[in-house]
């Protein structure tokens, strides 16, 4: 089955993310009116957050998702992080604030850390998307996911792949010198759970490995 | 967000055709993205700017020239600069989030919108957002105002840092329109809100900035920004310095001041930089000169605290930069 093919199925209704998704839907729904009544004819698994394609102004995006090529027929206010989540079903990058102020939902567009809650998707056709779901290879997790478990690097988890994301580049651009230079590149992702110290070690353990 | 048409012009021709008075241009997208979603920005039509060729930095006998979709994070990593304008790093660098600064271009840095709580909620009034509709700030939580250049229609402060190095440095805005390509100083480019707040520059309708120029300055190789804020990271300023020094000896031969954080556009500090000119790098002339950075100031309710900040903000750069000497 392809991705788009899969974007496309109704989903089953039975799965924990279905019947939490329906849950969502159904809260966003009452607070954003102008915005619940197209997304509630579609599939359970849609939020309201997220249009259905229809509509005049649909735009064809091409995107390498964690190096598997994507093809999707967009409505243009379709969000990276909205397309990710309710299309390609990739729940690992997390919405947050919705509103480029958490840091949650970071994913890397051309290998460059980014939030996919303000990149629109038809912007970012002909780009390479890495996503949380992009970093293990097969069984063994990426550096940084062991370091954040080794370390204690999170509680609720809401963040953490956002953190996680954020960390990997950050290495990668080489700003892991010291743990002052660790925390304000790591600035830009808000943890609410305060794991703040703990982030820091992980950062600097798997800083170690990854080089 | 309200439904719009999507196009992804090749070219800054293609680009202005496609552009009308109900479009908006989409470069990086962190401010335009974040006010669609509230509905503060209604465009009904996205042009979508990053295929444009206007990217680059270079520096020659005019100066330093800066591509309007340059990105933020590359601007200030730029070896050029650091070396030679390191004001324009560091505002940038002190600007937004590591994701942030990957994804904002310099020309939407200029054009962001106010960060004012009123301007971003529907339910209350604005003359901003609306005009006419009155403005909320001036008689409500108005602590992170503006205490220069406001008027009785609007108080916000203008959110760009990088704006506020540029205006220091004397930098000029090249736009491209109907009308064919001009340049325009970044002075003249920014209004005071007055009774027309929703009027926040002289760019025309579908006007693109295509480009900046920083005008040669041998001496800002001593320059530096220095932001104070509510948390020590990722948060927009309360008061901001840009601040170069021409020093001979233990002489103050010239100055470029600027702050943010307190006015409603970018705010060029020439009494100050009078103030400090032919004096010796010593406290007293920081606090003298300060004194001068808030001339004309008029605080509100809950923002008064910038005043004697501002000044505080102003001494210490000028001390970092003279002790850096």
């Amino acid at each position: 089955m392809t991705e788009r093919e899969r974007s496309e199925e109704p989903g089953d209704g039975l799965s924990r993310r279905g019947l939490l998704g329906r849950a969502s839907a159904m809260a966003v729904g009452a607070a954003v009116v102008s915005t619940s009544s197209p997304g509630a004819a579609f599939a359970s698994d849609t939020a309201a957050a997220v249009p259905p394609a229809v509509g005049e102004h649909l735009v064809d995006v091409r995107l390498s998702v964690n190096g598997r090529p994507v093809r999707l027929r967009a409505d243009p206010r379709w969000t990276l992080l909205d397309t990710l989540r309710e299309r390609l079903e990739l729940t690992g990058t997390k919405k947050g604030c919705d509103r480029g102020q958490c840091g949650a939902c970071t994913v890397h567009v051309d290998g460059r850390r980014v939030l996919s809650c303000l990149t629109l998707a038809a912007a970012a056709d002909g780009s390479q998307v890495r996503t949380i779901e992009g970093l293990a290879d097969g069984d063994e997790l990426h550096p940084m996911q062991q370091a954040f478990i080794d370390h204690d690097g999170f509680q609720c988890g809401a963040c953490t792949s956002g953190q996680i994301m954020s960390a990997v580049a950050l290495v990668d651009e080489g700003h892991a010198a010291s743990d002052d230079e660790i925390r304000e590149y790591m600035s830009g992702n808000i943890c609410r759970c305060s794991a703040y110290p703990f982030i820091v070690d992980a950062v600097k353990a798997a800083s170690k490995v990854m080089r | 967000m309200r439904a719009y048409d999507f196009a992804a012009p090749r070219s800054v021709r293609s680009a202005l055709d496609k552009a009308d008075a109900g479009s908006a241009y989409l470069a990086g997208g962190t401010t335009l993205v974040d006010l669609m979603k509230l509905e503060v920005m209604t465009p009904s039509r996205v042009v979508d700017i990053n295929r444009l060729p206007l990217r680059g930095v270079s520096l020659d006998r005019e100066g330093l020239h800066i591509g309007a979709l340059d990105r933020m994070s590359d601007v200030a990593e730029h070896r050029l600069v650091r070396t030679h304008y390191p004001v324009i790093s560091r505002a940038l660098e002190l600007g937004a989030s590591p994701q942030l600064r990957n994804m904002a271009s310099i020309g939407g840095n200029l054009l962001q919108r106010s960060r004012c709580g009123y301007f971003r909620d529907l339910s209350t009034p604005c003359n901003k957002r609306e005009p006419g509709s009155g403005c909320t700030a001036l008689e409500g939580q108005n602590r992170t105002h503006a205490i220069l250049g406001t008027s009785d229609a609007c108080v916000a402060t203008h959110p760009s840092d990088l704006a506020v190095a540029l205006i220091a440095l004397d930098a000029a805005v090249h736009l491209n329109g109907s009308g064919g390509p001009r340049t325009v100083p970044l002075a003249d480019f920014y209004l005071l809100p007055g009774q027309t707040p929703h009027l926040e520059n002289t760019l025309r309708p579908g006007e693109l900035i295509t480009g900046i120029t920083v005008p040669a300055l041998r001496w800002a190789v001593n320059s530096t920004y220095l932001k104070i804020r509510d948390r020590a990271s990722y948060e927009f300023g309360l008061t901001s310095a840009a601040v170069a020094l021409n020093v001979r000896g233990t002489t103050i031969v010239e100055a470029r001041v600027a702050v943010g954080g307190v006015g409603t556009r970018p705010w060029r500090l020439h009494a100050v930089e009078h103030a400090l000119a032919g004096r010796p790098l010593t406290a007293a002339t920081y606090e003298q000169a300060a004194e001068h950075a808030t001339d004309g100031a008029r605080p509100l309710r809950h923002n008064a605290f910038k005043i004697p900040l501002l000044r505080r903000t102003l001494v210490r750069a000028l001390t970092e930069l003279g002790d850096a000497r």
